[in-house]
């Protein structure tokens, strides 16, 4: 395909996204608020994100103090080893690592999800029930979204933090105490909320991404597999396109 | 061949039923494709009127725009007095509360148990009813399709044939006035097919619905059809009664009882 073709067909859906996302916030503030949905989707995404999000968090505290010993062990600066990996974790590694984790666990389930709903005419069914199938499916799960990806970031990044610790045990002796005292005293503000506040941004990335692959898919299966494919691919180069651009914002504010 | 005109005729020596559905003039084209060309049918009340057509000549099409999931290009679709193309959504919410839809695919929500895709549609159109109210709704309508056992089941475990059960008793549940049935019996086998078509006028005489049928099973359409319409090349190209259409020497209709 010529690119000039690629390119136009990228606008073309940078655009649909765009368009998509406006409908959004547009939908998302008209009654009728479906909160028993919000609820019920805050426990499918984050409370069923959890068991994977912490044991990737455990293995990559664990594996990234165990690859930073050496080169920290050669400059004589092993004693840094926890305030280092503490920040690596908290204002990098963590939340992206946590929302490609997430991104790749939720986005597909959305797009496959809502793709296999519209397939199977659930979608039209219930718009005939007298719902708003965009407010009831794509509103909610956006807001689980957004609003579970920051907690399971917290909850990551302090088993990552405990892997880190015991990475850090395996070739000498610090406490409990002592580690965490180590990383939390020189935590500075900019290490944390730009962090935190970034993990929204990939949380709703995450879910419009998700929903709009799987609620404007083509019908049949293979539709289905597409979507929950591109969902997953879009949405963890969105991650990296918002990681950069927060850190050039937070650079700008003189947070970095 | 019972053409429109003649049966028109025929038909204008009866008692008028009271029109439920009234399509004129309706027009719908995909690109350079034109499904529906200048299509027009009225249905009467508690009249069960087939649309016999060939795969993709636009039959889903036509009750997808009565039942506004489709906007026509074109033309009229009065139900109960009011046009669906120009109702509002509040307005086409009020309307769908007394039409139901049943879906070729079912469309049984798959996260949901069948109690919860029977009270969905209720708790979506009637906000204020009690929990006792729902589940009394739910078993009478499971009750009158055979398959109060399932109530806890999720739609995976269920046959063809149950879950299309099921998605009538979803249909039925609002009590509709009118019901569209989007090819009631593809998938299904012919002893399961014929049951659900049973169904269908055991439910129409129980309820007093108006119901459109959009089939090409010739087994169904004579069950159920009080009227057959015929959908040729976008347009109402005959109507009668299945024994009327039967006699017809016209070749487009013949092709559909060979």
């Amino acid at each position: 395909m010529p690119i000039a073709t690629k390119f136009r067909q990228f606008l073309g859906e940078t655009g649909t996204i765009a368009r998509f996302t406006g409908h959004y916030f547009v939908q998302s503030t008209k009654p009728r608020f479906e909160f028993s949905e919000l609820i019920r989707q805050c426990y499918l995404i984050g409370y069923n994100s959890f068991p994977l999000v912490g044991l990737t968090g455990f293995i990559m505290g664990l594996v990234l103090t165990m690859q930073l010993r050496p080169s920290l062990v050669n400059y004589g600066v092993e004693s840094q080893l926890p305030l280092m990996v503490g920040i690596a974790i908290v204002r990098e590694i963590g939340p992206v690592i946590t929302a490609l984790i997430f991104a790749g666990k939720i986005a597909s389930s959305m797009g496959a999800e809502l793709g296999s709903m519209k397939v199977t005419e659930q979608i039209d069914a219930m718009e005939v029930s007298g719902t708003n199938p965009f407010r009831y499916l794509v509103v909610t799960r956006v807001a689980a979204s957004t609003l579970m990806l920051p907690v399971l970031v917290i909850l990551g990044d302090a088993i990552a933090l405990a892997g880190a610790f015991v990475g850090v045990n395996i070739r000498s002796t610090t406490s409990v105490h002592l580690f965490f005292r180590q990383v939390l005293d020189n935590f500075a503000f900019g290490d944390v909320v730009p962090a935190f506040i970034k993990t929204f941004f990939f949380g709703f990335a995450v879910g419009i991404i998700g929903c709009y692959k799987g609620y404007t898919s083509s019908k049949g299966t293979e539709g289905v597999g597409k979507a929950a494919n591109s969902a997953v691919v879009l949405s963890s180069v969105l991650i990296f396109i918002i990681d950069l651009i927060v850190v050039q914002v937070t650079d700008v504010l003189g947070l970095n | 061949m019972i053409t429109k005109e003649q049966y028109s005729i025929a038909e204008q020596k009866k008692p008028p039923a009271e029109p439920v559905i009234a399509i004129g003039h309706l027009c719908k084209r995909f690109g350079d494709n034109i499904v529906l060309n200048d299509f027009s049918l009225t249905i009467g009340k508690e009249e069960n009127v087939v649309v016999l057509g060939k795969s993709g000549v636009g039959k889903s099409v036509l009750i997808k725009c009565i039942i506004g999931l489709m906007k026509p290009d074109s033309g009229t679709i009065l139900v109960f007095g009011q046009n669906i193309p120009d109702l509002h959504h509040e307005e086409l919410d009020r309307v769908r509360a007394k039409v139901g839809f049943l879906f070729q695919s079912n469309a049984l929500y798959d996260s949901m148990t069948v109690r919860k895709n029977l009270e969905f549609p209720l708790r979506r159109h009637w906000i204020k009813i009690s929990q006792e109210e729902v589940d009394a709704m739910v078993m009478e309508v499971l009750n009158n399709v055979g398959l109060a056992h399932t109530v806890d089941l999720l739609p995976e475990e269920l046959s063809g044939g149950m879950r299309k059960r099921i998605a009538l008793a979803r249909t039925l549940i609002l009590k509709p006035e009118i019901i569209l049935y989007d090819e009631p019996t593809t998938g299904l086998d012919p002893v399961t097919g014929k049951e659900i078509s049973r169904l269908i006028v055991e439910m129409q005489k129980k309820y007093h619905t108006a119901s459109i049928i959009i089939s090409h099973d010739m087994h169904c359409v004579k069950l159920t059809a009080d009227k057959i319409a015929v959908l040729i090349d976008g347009k109402c190209y005959a109507e009668g009664t299945f024994d009327e259409l039967q006699r017809s020497t016209d070749r487009n209709i013949r092709q559909f009882f060979e």
